[in-house]
């Protein structure tokens, strides 16, 4: 992917506080220069994906839709910082202890890949009390469309295979599963082959379904055991659960030095010139992706940043390209369009497909009433946002946007309490 | 025989010993209620809106009986009339409170703020507040979607399909404060009536700097600060690039309005503006200028109309 003019990093393309940005205007930096601290614990350190000078620190719209402060970087040239391994060559060795191997994640600003962003480091600290007992890889790229992971296994098999070792070694535990839908047999039998070299992983083809890579779902399927209602976490029945674009983004930090300005995204849709997966350093307009597999299809309905289950629709192509960007989907405006809402006909084809056991019915109807307390009683907090509900609904209702209403003011209701206490 | 007078005994011994017995517990355990409050509650108009911050207006009756002093409590949707008679139940005075109006503070019609992208979720104010900045460039704008119409108990707010935004009838408007808390975005706001409903607003509450306002809107507040200089009142302040006309300070001298570049200040329900400012302030000039040339004429008489002419420009222009 080539270099775009200007890159721009939001400060908040993680889960937990925003970063603090440690660049001036005016400021040269280089490949993977640091230009913004961790703003906490649960927070990740944002990292210059070009060399350039920075333009200006102000607001872009991001994936959210609302302007965010983010860094502006004027790229010049293609210099990068001395530190960073470049070299191709396999490293399959790692002397460092546990504790070092979490604060290097730390400290390159790695975050869950998988579209939530989670900090890794957070993940592989269990609060106390806490033990792991096996680290599960998802390489199930359940959402239709994306690929971006499936590519990446097979191309770099034995880094993502050494980074789950080092996310072992992290944990601590002897124990790790790298978990594939049977949609992809290239990626399971590369896998397997090269997973003989790394004692300890096995390879686990699962079914095809969504929503199969959700955390809960795969420690379901993968170790058979039942993660309890929020607030537990999966931690709860021994497992840690990462994605096997974070197993090699930790490969990279841990034995390369290169802190996370790079990924890999899918580019789709059915009007696509030329569908493709890119290796793209993040700041870089979605528009210049777009381009790049054959411009944008004059039928376009929708932009979505993400799949088409969970994504979300954005408001231009300038959005720039974040840690948790896996896709661009690119829908006709045919595919797009929602149907006509209609009454509820109490069905309850929304309570079968829900992978969560809720009632999206009612969940939805309590977003709309305000009823809050009522909401938190039935669950709302389990949602995991799959969109199972609304995909299935005959009636076309919006179930989902009522719920996920619901679980943000519920959730918010519950931190301000935690918060009091 | 004997079967029914034993009935008629058993059953009318039981009746008044439970007689007894409830009325010993109705005294015993009589719950003291000041009469009043049923008075009170009887003058209320009943709406159980909630907009006077109690539940209901039985709630609000307590409070108003327990309170003392009738500071601070209204009954929005009663107004001044309502307050009169409580407070003659009560003995107590109720001070003559500015009546309120729910005002809409955005101008983002679809003339003034073009849409940019097409929403197709659920036809929410709150979801489209939380899904994006909605369907024009503006993130703080109205969504359109309706909340504060739904919120409504006194049919009083309508959309107006030309504009796309809301709007208030005055009449209906009791200031409970309803939509204010529906809107997502903070739009709505209870503002005193005003004399004959006369009101200065801005029409604006967009907190992003002036050129990605300007951008998204023709009307919307830049934050330049003209206004807070030229308003001699001190009612305008400026904050987040954003200007507010406190109401209990205007004094409707509509000078911020002729001030604002971007006319996001609005003066609601005034008469029309005479055609021009100037042509306003041309006839006194113009009576100045002839008193003076009234007084200077004993000495210069011969002066030829021309000479007189550049001194009052204005009558030119009228």
């Amino acid at each position: 992917m080539a270099l775009p003019k200007q890159a721009v990093f939001p400060l908040s393309q993680h889960i937990g506080a925003p970063a603090v940005p440690c660049v001036a205007k005016g400021d040269m930096v280089k490949v993977g220069t640091k230009i913004a601290d961790a703003g906490g614990f649960v927070s990740a350190a944002i990292f210059s994906s070009v060399s350039g000078k920075v333009a200006k620190i102000d607001s872009v719209i991001d994936a959210s839709g609302y302007r965010k402060p983010a860094i502006f970087i004027d790229v010049v040239g293609d210099e990068w910082e001395e530190s960073i391994d470049r070299s191709e060559e396999l490293v399959t060795k790692c002397d460092l202890k546990p504790e070092e191997i979490v604060s290097k994640i730390k400290d390159a600003g790695v975050v869950g890949m998988g579209g939530a962003c989670f900090p890794t480091h957070v993940k592989l600290t269990p609060p106390p009390g806490s033990k792991a007992e096996c680290v599960i890889i998802n390489a199930v790229e359940c959402e239709p469309y994306l690929t971006a992971d499936h590519s990446l296994m097979l191309e770099k098999p034995e880094q993502i295979l050494m980074g789950v070792s080092l996310l072992m070694k992290a944990v601590n535990v002897t124990v790790g599963y790298i978990a594939i839908e049977n949609n992809k047999p290239d990626a399971i039998a590369l896998m397997t082959e090269k997973a003989k070299n790394f004692p300890g992983i096995q390879i686990v083809p699962l079914k095809v379904k969504y929503p199969q890579g959700g955390e809960k779902q795969l420690i379901d399927a993968v170790i058979g055991r039942q993660v309890p209602a929020p607030p537990a976490i999966p931690i709860a029945v021994g497992a840690v659960v990462q994605n096997v674009g974070t197993a090699y983004a930790v490969y990279e930090a841990v034995i390369k030095n290169k802190p996370l300005f790079e990924r890999i995204v899918t580019v789709t849709g059915k009007s696509l010139a030329n569908p493709s997966n890119f290796l793209t350093r993040m700041g870089t307009p979605m528009s210049q992706l777009i381009e790049a597999a054959g411009g944008m299809p004059e039928d376009t309905g929708k932009i979505i940043g993400g799949g088409p289950m969970m994504g979300k629709a954005l408001l231009n192509a300038e959005v720039p390209i974040c840690k948790g960007s896996s896709g661009v989907l690119l829908m006709s405006e045919k595919e797009s369009l929602r149907g006509e809402e209609q009454n509820c006909m109490r069905c309850a084809k929304c309570v079968a497909a829900c992978p969560m056991g809720l009632e999206p019915y009612l969940l939805a109807k309590l977003g709309e009433y305000a009823d809050w307390e009522r909401a938190e009683k039935e669950d709302i907090m389990t949602c995991i946002e799959c969109g199972c509900c609304t995909f299935t609904c005959p009636s076309n209702r919006p179930l989902l946007d009522w719920v996920r209403l619901c679980k943000n003011t519920v959730g918010g209701i519950i931190r301000e309490r935690n918060a009091k206490k | 025989m004997n079967t029914i007078l034993v009935a008629v005994i058993v059953l009318g011994v039981t009746a008044l010993v439970l007689a007894g017995v409830l009325f010993v517990i109705a005294k015993q355990f009589a719950v003291e209620e000041d009469p009043r409050v049923g008075q009170v509650a009887e003058v209320l108009p009943q709406a159980n809106c909630g907009g006077c911050g109690f539940p209901g207006c039985a709630g609000f009756a307590d409070a108003c009986v327990k309170a003392g002093s009738l500071d601070g409590l209204l009954c929005p949707v009663g107004g001044q009339a309502v307050m009169t008679k409580v407070a003659d139940i009560l003995g107590l005075s109720a001070d003559a409170a500015e009546p309120k109006v729910a005002v809409v503070r955005c101008n983002g019609t679809c003339e003034h703020r073009p849409r940019t992208v097409v929403y197709d979720g659920a036809v929410s104010c709150r979801i489209a507040h939380a899904t994006g900045c909605g369907e024009t460039g503006c993130a703080y704008g109205c969504l359109g979607c309706g909340d504060c119409v739904a919120a409504c108990q006194f049919d009083a707010i309508r959309m107006n399909p030309e504009t796309g935004l809301p709007e208030v009838d005055a009449e209906k408007c009791t200031a409970c404060g309803a939509c204010v808390k529906a809107c997502p975005r903070m739009i709505i706001e209870l503002r005193n009536k005003g004399k004959n409903g006369r009101r200065m607003v801005v029409l604006c509450v967009n907190k992003d700097k002036g050129a990605i306002t300007r951008k998204a809107c023709e009307v919307g507040c830049i934050g330049c600060g003209k206004c807070q200089k030229v308003c001699p009142f001190e009612a305008i302040t400026i904050a987040n690039n954003l200007a507010y006309i406190d109401y209990e300070k205007c004094k409707l001298c509509r000078k911020c309005e002729d001030e604002c570049p971007q006319h996001s200040i609005v003066a609601v329900n005034f008469p029309p503006r005479k055609p021009k400012p100037a042509a306003t302030e041309a006839p006194k000039a113009a009576s100045a200028a002839e008193a003076e040339s009234a007084a200077k004429a004993p000495e210069a008489t011969g002066t030829p109309s021309s000479q007189t002419a550049p001194s009052t420009p204005n009558t030119q222009k009228s």
